[in-house]
């Protein structure tokens, strides 16, 4: 019998091992003890952004099989159809094997191999002149990074203020929405509480991030019978497996939410007391309209926002835990007109126009589903309360015997996110929430330390001041708290070549990289010298509008000049974007080397505790490659960059390995938190360890801290937890978090529009600012949505990625590309026959911006307006190891193709990127479309079509039988 | 199923050669057909040239026909084993038949006795090989009771149609045995007929709801577990449209028994040398006929792993 | 010996939760993943990165539309070999090469005695069994015999290695056979089903349906929401609520 309790997430006795494992006396001769492996490894995975703990078992120096580590907190031991499917991700035949230079035309794919000593020479040439002359000609943009706290800070170093990753086309209004509003965001910062909660509502498209975490959670929610409601266009995944599918109309989220709202105000089902303590709901706002401070708070002397004591009858500092502020009513102080902020909240939703009839239609929701919806979420909130029996202390002091909660929880990520709405949508999510009482809370929605931050989080971005050979004066990446903190010049031009922070998306936390190829291209705002880009598939299913952006990538001037001079490229394997460099660095897979997943990034961290952890290589690379970070470390020494090189120019980092362990971004403070100072025996701030690294490898790859029960829940104003957040280096000061429902940075927008201020947005923006900046979530139509003619296109068009393949490139993945090659388009049943189209017809997808053709499937399980497709899995024919009759480039199509990367022109002829006009989130989901059935010899294959790439040199052709795992047993037999 | 050639050619040529195997040594071992040298010979040759050949294009199927042996040791409970078995077994007192008739010129006494065991051997072996499909409970169309006589009934039909085409080639063919031949012929025809009949009309119990355990209400494929054809779509998911199938239901009626029936009554009207070249004509008509049908067999045959894929 | 035997001591197997599969492709991949290197070794690829790709697998997920008068759900839907009682792949096996063991009730194929007739995957309801071409043979689950009595594994790893994957745990293992066993719990208690059981080979695997659109959904019966009766509608309630 096993000894101690069963470990990880698969331990319900229905799912332990026989009682006696001992082999039965069967005398088949089957070996039922084979050898398994000669070590197992534990590492971190990296085949999507969900970093799992993984146990590598490498047998005869090959790995043998991945599964999951049991103790790892994002997994506790299950591992995902990717996860699993590492092996051949590692052994891909598309692995690039040397450093390349461009021999032929770009996009062609001719290169030469060259050495790595010739790619650093090209490359630090290159960049050490735009360094000496303007760095900000180097853009820096990396995909699916985890390590942008080293590429920012490189990018820092450098001088430009032209770095991202690649959240700008992913989900910054997950991020920005959440951040602006309770200083912590779902996407994989936060979670429901899964133990606890009983109403679980799930909004759109989520299977992209946080993905074992999420799956284990809908196991725990299935095995308690708790309520699953899945908001979702679409009926697969993990709305499949929901209790009440509401199949909504995509890009209506927001209208549905805020009815909601308006059902639970109206009937009075708002945990007031929550909101006082929490939030600042009852912050005064001024409501003097024509005035310069009209819209923001009232404030004291000091600063401190104002609330108004109903039982004192004066103002009183908001934060004052004594004070007995008032909700609602108008008031005067310092002779300023103004109301509390839940005033203004319940005046806008509590309004007609809220109402689920209102809304219905639009939503594609019965009214009544909405009611029932609502009095769902107020009975589970209200009358389900639960209570842990945990005393614990708020930050002003007060103790509480107990853990109170309100058992409701919710997510939502992507299919809120990629719509040009999506910001305020995310922002109504949390609305929702927080008038429920349910975050932070027993069973409501979990912060993941290190959140909460103060809404929103403190720094700024850098890139004001972009001077020759000087770094920039922080992290390009940051939040802005008003107009005065854009980059943009006097003439209220973009600083930065995304136009990341400007007029056109102000709270772009996570930049713009989407808009980067076209920038570049057309020199707007002006032009760069060098794209340097990192594991990101530009030239195809990372941009909207792959035609024209991989013209412009091969577009030159008269002289024949390439219009984006040079590109420099970073990939592991021979994707669509490979051709299109100029030079092309060669990484590692992930087996092979270190990384580090750090707090000071996209932590691992539960709700329970904060975590970080790390890779190391577990086999050695059997090729000229190097790891990417690896790369940059020895590339800032060759340049000289401050912090890269000592005082006499030496290079300061072996490698990415050692500069994990010796770095120190504040002192004390390094990439890892667990086992610092010299003996390793602190947390979060300490000296650098020279031992850290086999300390990690040593408790399974990961560090992991356990908080005291009575620091879990309340993050926000828990004085145990925020002492603690304080010492760890999370927040600046062990000052409380206020959820910030009425935002007062995205009012000082409203008032420069309206001409207050420094920094005021060109004439031509005041409109656009007045009306996405407001302070209150709203909805509004999405931009395509609004623009096209609907009766021209009257359907709307969603992609997502099989659960299987989200982020993990797995088209060249010998096991995921077999269960999916080709992508249909799932059309509904009714909308098919009602255009005469029945199930495996071939049909042109068309929108504005052009069109495609694929093979359509019949669903009943979506929203009749709509019509989705997976996505990536149509690739172009010479990329990825694929042979030229594989699937994915015959009858595989990309939606990408179709979706504009540009808003129709407004009434002053400007185009926009096709974004959220706050934060600058790509509108994936915006998209509009009509299918029309194709003529008959134009059924069987994909259009638009395009040339076939040369392979690099010394590219085997892939294989045409693979016998992966022959070699084991035959070694196993033999031996016996 | 997938009507792969080996197997379509396999059941038919056995079929055809045990059927004629079975004629020769009854009529032979009664003396009902002469002890002629080449009369021996060649039908013998004809009976034994067509399992053997049927045999080794059965091992065509198999992914390592080397342990082929193996086959016979599990006729306990394997219908599959059992036919190698008896198939094997059939060749002995069938060689032995065979030689007494060729070698030694004679039928009667002990060769007769060797022709009669033969012929119970390719009975009980044309049986084995219908009990295989007739067993086989996933498809409907082959487990039913139409199966076993069929096998039984084409086996004597080609062979009776064949022994009757080489009686008339050595000049002593009988108008008894035309007619023997015509009314098997016509015995398979409405056999056939019935067995599509009761096809046609087949309720089968197992559907996608069963087979998911879904109770209730209609369950429709929405996605394969992967894009491209696997194993048991190639081998068990074929499909024949049903446009198709009725065309090759009229070549079959018509090669098959149509041809034969026409020609057999002709040969029975008509005297030598018509009646030899029609009777010869008519066996290789109905040999082609009856590949198509046994393709058919296949073809239309639906395995219940295809509820899983929605076909 | 294709003979069945009379009695098996266990009854090993999976029992798999409808109501709970996401359709991720975990227990999939995990599958090819230990079984390619494992007793079957390997599940062979034929064209991996070619349009014809065709690999050997034990494990297969679909998916399906189920429609009722209650209303419509998608499911997803794992599909194995079921290890049955009674299972025709054994007995029609003309060499021996499949197998019941009497000892856990696991049903096998010894490679080295399979001339890959192909006999067995026509009499499998399930399609449970995939012809290896490159190999010869065929191929099934094992319910990794390999894995559940391996000493060379730590004890709590001595699961098949799709139940160990499955993120939402939908997938368990146990003795069938024994009603007292959590599995047997599991399934009397939602109502597992047979796959086919008309067809008489009485699966050993069994399967627990969906509980959306049924009486057995998680609920709420919460009452319907009322406006405020509050004097000065809800925001009077706001301040009676606050002075309170």
């Amino acid at each position: 019998m096993i000894q101690g309790p069963p470990r990880g997430a698969n331990s319900a006795p229905s799912q332990r091992p026989l009682a006696d494992t001992r082999a039965p006396d069967e005398g088949d001769g089957v070996d039922t003890s084979p050898d398994v492996s000669d070590s197992i490894a534990k590492t971190t995975c990296y085949m999507c952004a969900c970093r799992c703990g993984i146990d590598v078992h490498i047998k005869d120096g090959k790995v043998r099989y991945i599964n999951g580590n049991k103790d790892h907190p994002i997994n506790r031991g299950v591992i995902c159809g990717k996860g699993s499917s590492g092996i051949m991700q590692h052994y891909s035949p598309a692995r690039l094997k040397k450093p390349l230079l461009r021999t032929g035309p770009r996009g062609s794919g001719e290169f030469r191999e060259i050495e790595w000593e010739e790619a650093f020479s090209i490359a630090t040439e290159r960049l050490s002149a735009i360094r000496r002359t303007d760095p900000k000609k180097l853009a820096f943009f990396t995909g699916r990074d985890q390590s942008q706290s080293l590429t920012g800070w490189w990018a820092s170093q450098f001088g430009t203020p032209n770095f991202a990753a690649h959240g700008g086309f992913c989900s910054v209004n997950m991020a920005a929405g959440g951040l602006y509003t309770i200083g912590g965001s779902f996407w994989e910062f936060g979670e429901p509480d899964w133990d606890n909660t009983k109403y679980f509502m799930l909004f759109g498209v989520a299977e992209d991030h946080d993905s074992n975490p999420i799956k284990i959670g809908l196991g725990k929610l299935k095995a308690r019978g708790a309520k699953v409601v899945s908001i979702n266009p679409c009926r697969t995944g993990y709305n499949a497996i929901a209790d009440d599918w509401i199949g909504i109309r995509p890009g209506t989220d927001g209208l549905f939410v805020f009815a909601l709202i308006h059902e639970l105000l109206k009937a009075g089902r708002v945990d007031l007391d929550y909101l006082l303590r929490y939030t600042n709901a009852h912050v005064l706002v001024i409501q003097e309209p024509g005035a310069a401070d009209d819209g923001l708070f009232v404030r004291d002397g000091a600063g401190n926002p104002l609330a108004w004591d109903r039982v004192a009858k004066t103002p009183a500092d908001a934060t004052d835990a004594d004070a007995k502020p008032a909700l609602t009513g108008n008031f005067t102080v310092d002779g300023r007109r103004c109301v509390p902020v839940f005033q203004l909240i319940a005046d806008r939703y509590l309004h007609e126009s809220h109402a689920p009839d209102a809304v219905a239609e639009r939503c594609g929701i019965p009214a009544d589903t909405i009611r029932r919806i609502a009095a769902e979420l107020a009975h589970v909130a209200f009358e389900q309360t639960i209570e842990l029996p945990v005393a614990w202390t708020d930050w002003a002091g007060r103790r509480h015997e107990t853990i109170k909660g309100r058992p409701v929880a919710m997510h939502a990520m992507r299919g809120i996110s990629a719509h040009s709405n999506g910001f305020h949508t995310c922002r109504a999510i949390h609305l929702l929430q927080v008038l429920l009482g349910t975050v932070d809370v027993p069973g409501g929605f979990r912060f993941k330390p290190p959140y909460p931050r103060s809404a929103p989080p403190g720094p700024k971005p850098a890139g004001k001041h972009v001077k020759p050979m000087t770094p920039l004066e922080g992290m390009p990446l940051g939040f802005v708290c008003g107009p005065d903190d854009l980059l943009v010049d006097e003439a209220g031009t973009p600083v930065r070549i995304d136009k990341a922070y400007s007029w056109d998306a102000p709270l772009a936390a996570h930049g713009l990289m989407h808009t980067v190829i076209r920038n570049a291209w057309a020199g707007d705002p002006y032009p760069i010298d060098t794209l340097l880009m990192y594991m990101s598939n530009m030239a195809w299913n990372s941009s909207m509008n792959t035609v024209e952006t991989i013209a412009m990538l091969t577009d030159a001037d008269e002289a024949g000049n390439y219009k984006i001079p040079f590109i420099i490229y970073s990939d592991a394997y021979y994707s669509e974007t490979v051709p299109f460099a100029d030079l092309v660095l060669p990484d590692t897979t992930y087996l092979e080397r270190h990384d580090c997943i750090s707090l000071l990034d996209r932590p691992i961290s539960h709700a329970d505790g904060p975590g970080d952890a790390i890779r190391h290589p577990v086999v050695e690379p059997d090729r000229d490659v190097r790891p990417f970070q690896s790369v940059l470390i020895e590339l800032g020494a060759r340049l000289g960059l401050p912090g890269f090189v000592d005082e006499d120019g030496a290079a300061r980092y072996r490698d990415y390995a050692d500069y994990i362990v010796n770095h120190e971004r504040t002192p004390g403070i390094g990439p890892l938190a667990g086992w610092r100072g010299k003996d390793g025996a602190s947390i979060g701030k300490g000296e650098p360890n020279p031992n850290q690294l086999q300390r990690y490898i040593d408790n399974g790859g990961f560090w992991h801290h356990d908080f005291s029960a009575d620091q879990r829940y309340y993050k926000m104003a828990n004085r145990s937890y925020l002492d603690f957040a304080e010492q760890m280096g999370f927040i600046p000061k062990t000052e409380p978090i206020v959820f910030q429902l009425y935002s007062e940075p995205m009012q000082r927008f409203r008032l420069a529009a309206r001409g207050h201020g420094r920094v005021l947005p060109p004439e031509a923006e005041c409109d656009r600012i007045e009306t996405y900046m407001d302070p209150l979530p709203f909805w509004y139509a999405p931009f395509e949505e609004a623009a096209v003619d609907l009766q021209k296109y009257p359907l709307h068009a969603l992609t997502q990625r099989p659960m299987h393949m989200y982020h993990s490139w797995g088209s060249q993945n010998a096991w995921l590309r077999q269960i999916t090659s080709q992508n249909r388009l799932f059309v509904y049943h009714r909308t098919a026959s009602s255009l005469g189209l029945v199930d495996d017809d071939w049909v042109w997808v068309e929108s504005i911006n052009g069109r495609v053709k694929g093979q359509i499937k019949l669903v009943d399980g979506v929203n009749p307006d709509t019509v989705w497709t997976w996505n990536a899995i149509g690739k172009r024919r010479g990329s990825w190891g694929l042979k030229d009759d594989a699937a994915e480039s015959n009858r595989g199509f990309l939606l990408n193709h179709i979706i504009g990367d540009q808003t129709s022109a407004d009434a002053n002829g400007k185009r926009y990127s096709n974004s959220d006009p706050v934060t600058g989130q790509a509108a994936w989901f915006d998209l509009r479309v009509r299918i029309v059935k194709c003529a008959a010899e134009e059924a069987g294959f994909t259009e638009p079509q395009f040339e076939r790439f040369r392979q690099p040199p010394h590219f085997e052709p892939s294989p045409d039988i693979l016998r992966f795992g022959a070699e084991f047993r035959m070694k196993r037999e033999a031996a016996e | 199923m997938h009507p792969a050639f080996s197997v379509v050619f396999f059941t038919t040529a056995t079929g055809a050669g045990y059927g004629l195997l079975a004629l020769l040594g009854v009529l032979a071992g009664i003396g009902a057909i002469p002890a002629d040298f080449w009369l021996g010979l060649i039908s013998m040759g004809l009976a034994l040239g067509l399992i053997a050949a049927g045999l080794l294009s059965s091992t065509g199927h198999l992914g390592r026909p080397e342990r082929a042996w193996r086959a016979f040791s599990q006729w306990r409970s394997s219908w599959l084993s059992r036919e190698g078995v008896a198939s094997v077994a059939t060749f002995v007192p069938a060689g032995l038949f065979g030689m007494g008739w060729v070698l030694l010129g004679r039928t009667d006494g002990w060769v007769a006795v060797t022709g009669l065991l033969a012929a119970v051997g390719a009975v009980v072996t044309v049986s084995t090989t219908g009990m295989i499909y007739a067993s086989l409970k996933p498809i409907a169309q082959w487990h039913s009771r139409f199966t076993l006589p069929a096998y039984l009934i084409f086996s004597a039909m080609t062979g009776s149609v064949l022994l009757n085409a080489l009686l008339q080639g050595f000049a002593v063919g009988s108008k008894a045995m035309v007619a023997f031949s015509l009314l098997l012929t016509l015995v398979g025809w409405g056999w056939k007929l019935a067995t599509w009949r009761y096809n046609g009309r087949l309720e089968i119990p197992t559907t996608a709801n069963t087979a998911t355990g879904l109770a209730g209400g209609t369950v429709r494929s929405l996605e394969w577990p992967h894009t491209e054809e696997n194993y048991l779509l190639k081998e068990m998911g074929f499909r024949i449209a049903r446009k198709h199938a009725a065309k090759l239901r009229q070549i079959i009626q018509l090669l098959a028994f149509a041809l034969p029936v026409l020609l057999l009554v002709t040969a029975f009207v008509l005297p030598w040398p018509f009646a030899p070249v029609l009777s010869a004509l008519a066996a290789v008509v109905q040999f082609v006929g009856m590949l198509v049908e046994r393709w058919l067999f296949f073809a239309e045959a639906k395995h219940t792993v295809t509820l899983y894929y929605g076909r | 010996m294709t003979c069945l035997p009379t009695h098996t001591d266990k009854r090993l197997g999976l029992v798999i939760d409808l109501d709970t599969c996401v359709g991720c492709q975990a227990c999939v991949t995990a599958c090819k993943e230990w079984n390619t290197g494992g007793h079957m070794a390997p599940l062979t690829d034929i064209d991996p990165y070619g349009g014809n790709v065709d690999g050997v697998w034990f494990n297969r997920v679909h998916s399906y539309e189920h429609t009722t008068e209650m209303g419509g759900r998608t499911v997803n839907f794992p599909r194995s070999c079921l290890h049955c009682e009674t299972p025709a792949c054994v007995t029609v096996c003309p060499t021996g090469a499949s197998y019941k063991r009497a000892s856990d009730g696991i049903v096998l194929i010894d490679e080295d005695k399979c001339i890959g007739c192909k006999l067995c995957s026509w009499a499998c309801p399930y399609g449970a069994r995939e012809f290896d071409t490159d190999v010869g043979v065929m191929k099934k689950c094992t319910l990794c015999v390999d894995r559940i009595y391996n000493d060379n594994l730590a004890e709590e790893d001595r699961v098949p290695a799709c139940v160990a994957a499955c993120p939402t745990s939908a997938r368990h293992f146990g003795d069938l056979g024994d009603p007292l066993s959590a599995v047997s719990q599991l399934v009397a208690e939602r109502g597992g089903v047979d796959l086919m059981p008309e067809m008489g080979y009485h699966p050993t695997n069994k399967y627990l349906p969906p509980r959306a659109h049924t009486t057995h959904a998680a609920s709420v019966t919460a009452s319907a929401l009322e406006p405020v009766r509050a004097e000065g509608g809800f925001l009077g309630w706001v301040d009676r609520m606050l002075s309170n």
